[in-house]
């Protein structure tokens, strides 16, 4: 059941929208869930889509195209470290091998202890402060050093 | 407002570029303390143009032949006249317009729009309200790249104080005109750049983009006439009635009105956004981004994100950044997105990278694009494992070619354009690979 905060947090997002158009709140509604329960499960997926009057393959069409929503598990922090032009040029690779060996997982792999897991990104939009990654797809740590990397382990654990 | 499971960083990241140079018009609350507050884009005369319009009841067709006057060109990538859009919307449609702003800035080196609603969100709501008086829009959504998430933040706490300060919303100024304005998110899908894909990810749908025609202007938002801007764009159309179209267009050179945000990453001292006139030599720029870092040669530049050609050293030092320019030094403008690559960057490996963002993206709607932007990407990939073959570079100008044109968005050309680009110029680089399964410049 769609908890009371994530019922108030999507009405408050159906309010952008006609109120014929119910299915434009769905990628809200799946992000509000997703960051309530950690990921999206299929069971997840189809509460949202029942709470908006669309078909389950309407919800699930949306939470499998968009790479940010998670229909799998990630553990607590999901890190997303971005290696694409402008962070290669930056030597995103260092970020990423630390990252590796700091937490003994590759990428798509979580932690033994279910803290951690590592995705690699595309683009985020942010390339001025390359080498850059994010955290549970909301905070941004820009000018990344391994020494930094260090200290937002730290500051997560 | 949303939450997340760490704090959210609160807007401390510092102003990254050297004011000295620039010509600020997007950017021009940077001069002040507290840009992005709404007090401070009022001391700048900010809302009075909306204000004026409205009250004043000035004709649409006024406001339009100013943004004609302008020069103004759309500042997402394509470079299509402002002016010119604007008059396609139907001016009488019974029921709602929409209006639409792309935010959604995923092209690998582009983060403009991201400091525009760092630091000026007001000045974007304004230039929305503006259009939206103009073309008779009575909903506007600003479409924000979901990878930016304290900027979506951002940007409903700035709607908030409009709302307030009532410069949105109904009756706006005690006349008829009304006008809402929401933030709505991506969640990571670089297709949704396109405007069609934008709108079907508006109506909570995969962003695969529509065959045009119909365009967006009679077919749009909920089926309904839709005027679709980038940001940069709308964000420069309060300064454009402030001071006149003709003053705009007097920044610029002739094609190219105004100024225009660059976002400058990669290889240089001082990355970041860097707001100058049209028609800057691009060795100007390259000074004011501190030159090529530790102190080594420029090589090659994009610049304007991947899906524009890339320029070796020699074509982009004596190219002016404007869109004649570019298109005479055998590039394009784009979205302004520099990325600049010293001596040191291995062109072949440079180039798996981006085709393997292609592949990651393509929406899979077209075959030539889903399946050859992967046939792309594994072919370069065979030659970085050193399995290459001589005839994988003809391959791959074939592949590329027929990706190209044949697509019912821009993404294929897009995908195509680097790889065509990179043999172009640096072929004896992809030779070489092959020959000793190891890059030219770094021996690896």
């Amino acid at each position: 059941m769609l908890s009371v905060e994530a019922i108030e947090k999507i009405e408050y997002e159906l309010t952008k929208y006609p109120i014929d158009q119910r299915q434009a709140a769905v990628m809200s509604a799946l992000r509000i869930v997703q960051t309530e329960r950690g990921w999206l499960s299929q069971e997840s997926i189809s509460e949202v889509a029942a709470y908006l009057g669309i078909p389950d393959i309407a919800a699930l069409e949306v939470a499998t195209f968009y790479n940010m929503y998670d229909t799998e598990p990630v553990g607590k922090y999901k890190i997303t470290v971005c290696t694409n032009i402008s962070c290669m040029l930056r030597d995103s690779d260092s970020i990423v091998h630390h990252l590796q060996e700091k937490l003994g997982i590759g990428f798509n792999e979580i932690t033994a202890d279910g803290q951690f897991c590592l995705k690699e990104g595309e683009c985020m939009g942010a390339c001025g402060g390359a080498p850059l990654m994010s955290v549970n797809n909301a905070t941004m740590h820009e000018n990344l050093t391994t020494d930094r990397v260090d200290e937002i382990l730290k500051e997560l654990k | 407002m949303a939450t997340s499971k760490t704090t959210t960083s609160k807007m401390t990241a510092p102003v990254m570029t050297d004011l000295k140079g620039q010509t600020l018009v997007t950017l021009q609350t940077l001069k002040e303390k507290n840009p992005a507050s709404l007090a401070t884009y009022e001391k700048l005369g900010g809302y009075q143009q909306l204000k004026r319009l409205v009250t004043d009841k000035v004709k649409a067709i006024e406001v339009i032949n100013e943004v004609k006057v302008s020069g103004l060109r759309g500042r997402g990538g394509a470079g299509f006249p402002t002016g010119l859009k604007w008059s396609f919307m139907p001016r009488y449609f019974d029921g709602t317009k929409y209006l639409v702003c792309n935010t959604d800035e995923g092209e690998p080196g582009t983060f403009k729009d991201r400091d525009i609603i760092r630091y000026n969100p007001h000045q974007l709501i304004e230039g929305m309200a503006i259009a939206a008086y103009t073309l008779g829009a009575g909903v506007g959504y600003n479409y924000i790249h979901g990878e930016i998430w304290r900027e979506y933040e951002i940007f409903e706490e700035a709607l908030a104080e409009a709302r307030a300060a009532g410069y949105i919303g109904k009756n706006l100024f005690g006349t008829n005109f009304s006008f809402e304005l929401y933030a709505v998110h991506g969640y990571g899908a670089y297709i949704c750049g396109e405007e069609t894909a934008l709108i079907e990810s508006i109506e909570g749908k995969k962003g695969q983009p529509r065959f045009k025609p119909p365009f967006p202007a009679s077919y749009g938002v909920f089926g309904k006439p839709t005027n679709v801007n980038n940001t940069e764009s709308y964000t420069s159309i309060p300064w454009i009635l402030q001071y006149g179209g003709q003053a705009f267009a007097d920044l610029g050179v002739a094609g190219s009105g105004g100024s225009k945000l660059f976002s400058v990453s990669g290889h240089v001292e001082k990355p970041g956004n860097y707001e100058v006139n049209m028609g800057m030599p691009f060795a100007e720029l390259l000074e004011m981004a501190g030159g090529i870092w530790k102190g080594r040669k420029l090589k090659a530049v994009i610049p304007g994100g991947p899906s524009t050609a890339v320029m070796p050293a020699e074509a982009i030092l004596g190219a002016t950044m404007d869109y004649n320019g570019l298109s005479k030094a055998g590039s394009s403008l784009g979205a302004g997105s520099m990325i600049v690559m010293d001596e040191t960057t291995c062109m072949v490996k440079t180039l798996k990278r981006l085709s393997y963002f292609f592949y990651e993206e393509s929406c899979g709607q077209c075959t030539p694009c889903r399946e050859g932007t992967g046939w792309v990407y594994r072919v370069i990939k065979r030659i970085t494992d050193g399995n290459g073959k001589m005839e994988d570079l003809d391959l791959l100008t074939d592949v590329s070619n027929n990706i190209s044109g044949r697509t019912i968005c821009a993404l294929g050309d897009a995908a195509a354009t680097p790889v065509l680009s990179f043999i172009k110029h640096f072929r004896p680089e992809f030779e070489y690979y092959i020959q000793h399964g190891k890059s030219m410049v770094d021996g690896k």
